[in-house]
């Protein structure tokens, strides 16, 4: 299930589109639900050509896309996530990601810069320094994993809102797309992406994010599932074509709201 | 009454008895596999006897499945009620009464002669099992969305909490089924009831 893809460069929208058609063949993809319908007990969905797997697959794809739907109407952009006292972070708090740990990319600070791209007046890519120049703010959220688990921590940084207006992003626009340098990529929506709790972290509990939680810079969305929130962000575009994401594109629903 | 107008169990009951069956093996076995990802307790459930092969099929199965649940059971709730059946299938009910027909079915003296007529046993537990399909859908909305309903949230005692409120009712609905099952077993003739209405 966990494979390596190919390093992406350049930061057009385009580029990631064209990565994400190319992930749809890939074979997991087509895996996931052949084996999904292995299942014993069900012999009365599986056995009696109901369900061929193709048409099944279709269905479930076409509900997962009326459940983005749902959870964009669901969503509320005034509603804030619960915040805790910081007794209550969760300590340590788990690493997770698509690779082992002795994985995690190192990212020369000095020659880090966050591209960025799409509907965006300005373009200019900006470097670690410049981004903590920023006016910075902080929140103790739970971050919900779509397996299940949950954890507590502290995350500070940039308003995402923020950022997106000094950048003369064009915020009627449908996605916001991340790529990573580990190669993770995602996209979300723009109204989860104006929402007061959704910030471009640089620190973790005070200190500057360390490479396990995403360094230098990781978006934190307490308003979505884990898999949402990309870390060790290269480059930001905002689009109107649906970019997907590392795990959405493999079947994860895209909204992933919580 | 004759059988041919008068069912044991009408149309309606029947259809959604059954569409519910399906939303809830889905719904379990999907859950299972999704438990597995992340075990709140010291096991896992066979991979044999789950659905979706890996997390984000089971996860597709279980959000797909959740609206076949909830819509079949608001149907069977506003059928039930505004047919008055709720009323007086299920009442009166008391604790004398389930306790004297728990103890009659123990001995074997309980009777099914009339199919029609629920015992308090059967009162109880199918009330019981409606109750905790509610809890379910309420906690389940909890790990769906629990920034959106924040004043379910609370009342659950938070996310992590409903996690474990969401697995008992689970656990509860499975043994329900079970004992239920079982039941069906002893008077096959509830079976036939069930498929056929007589």
């Amino acid at each position: 299930m966990i494979k390596k893809p190919t390093r992406m460069t350049g930061i057009d929208g385009d580029a990631v589109v064209k990565q994400a058609a190319r992930r749809l063949e890939q074979p997991a993809r087509r895996l996931f639900l052949r084996s999904s319908l292995t299942l014993g007990g069900l012999s009365l969905l599986s056995g009696c050509a109901i369900v061929d797997e193709d048409s099944a697959e279709q269905v479930l794809m076409k509900v997962s896309r009326f459940n983005d739907r749902v959870q964009g109407w669901l969503f509320d952009p005034k509603l804030l996530a619960p915040t805790y006292p910081e007794s209550m972070i969760t300590r340590p708090f788990p690493f997770n990601a698509y690779y082992d740990e002795d994985e995690v990319p190192e990212i020369d600070a000095a020659s880090y810069r966050l591209e960025l791209g799409g509907l965006v007046a300005d373009k200019h890519a900006w470097t670690l320094p410049e981004l903590q120049a920023l006016p910075q703010t902080d929140q103790v959220t739970r971050h919900i994993c779509v397996e299940g688990w949950s954890a507590i921590g502290k995350w500070g940084g940039v308003r995402f809102s923020d950022f997106l207006s000094r950048v003369g992003a064009d915020t009627s626009a449908r996605y916001i797309g991340f790529k990573c340098a580990d190669d993770y990529y995602t996209s979300i929506d723009m109204p989860t992406a104006l929402h007061a709790q959704t910030l471009l972290t640089l620190t973790y509990d005070g200190r500057q994010l360390p490479p396990r939680y995403g360094f230098p810079m990781k978006l934190r969305m307490p308003t979505k599932l884990g898999y949402k929130n990309p870390k060790h962000i290269q480059a930001i575009f905002v689009t109107n074509t649906y970019p997907g994401g590392y795990w959405e594109d493999q079947g994860y629903n895209w909204f992933g709201g919580s | 009454m004759t059988d041919a107008t008068h069912p044991i169990h009408p149309a309606w009951l029947r259809a959604t008895h059954w569409i519910n069956a399906l939303a809830v093996l889905i719904m379990v076995t999907s859950g299972w596999r999704i438990y597995n990802a992340s075990p709140l307790f010291g096991f896992q459930f066979a991979k044999g006897i789950t659905l979706g092969g890996w997390l984000g099929g089971a996860i597709m199965w279980h959000f797909a499945a959740m609206w076949l649940l909830a819509a079949n059971g608001l149907i069977y709730l506003v059928c039930n009620v505004a047919s008055g059946r709720f009323a007086h299938k299920f009442f009166p009910l008391s604790p004398r009464a389930i306790a004297a027909d728990l103890l009659a079915a123990l001995r074997g003296r309980l009777s099914h002669a009339d199919l029609r007529q629920y015992n308090a046993v059967q009162r109880a537990a199918y009330l019981f099992v409606v109750a905790d399909a509610l809890l379910l859908v309420l906690s389940g909305l909890v790990l769906w969305k629990s920034v959106q309903f924040p004043l379910l949230r609370e009342l659950l005692g938070g996310y992590e909490s409903a996690r474990r409120v969401h697995f008992f009712a689970m656990t509860a609905m499975v043994a329900f089924v079970m004992v239920h099952l079982a039941m069906v077993a002893l008077v096959p003739r509830t079976l036939l009831a069930m498929i056929r209405g007589r």
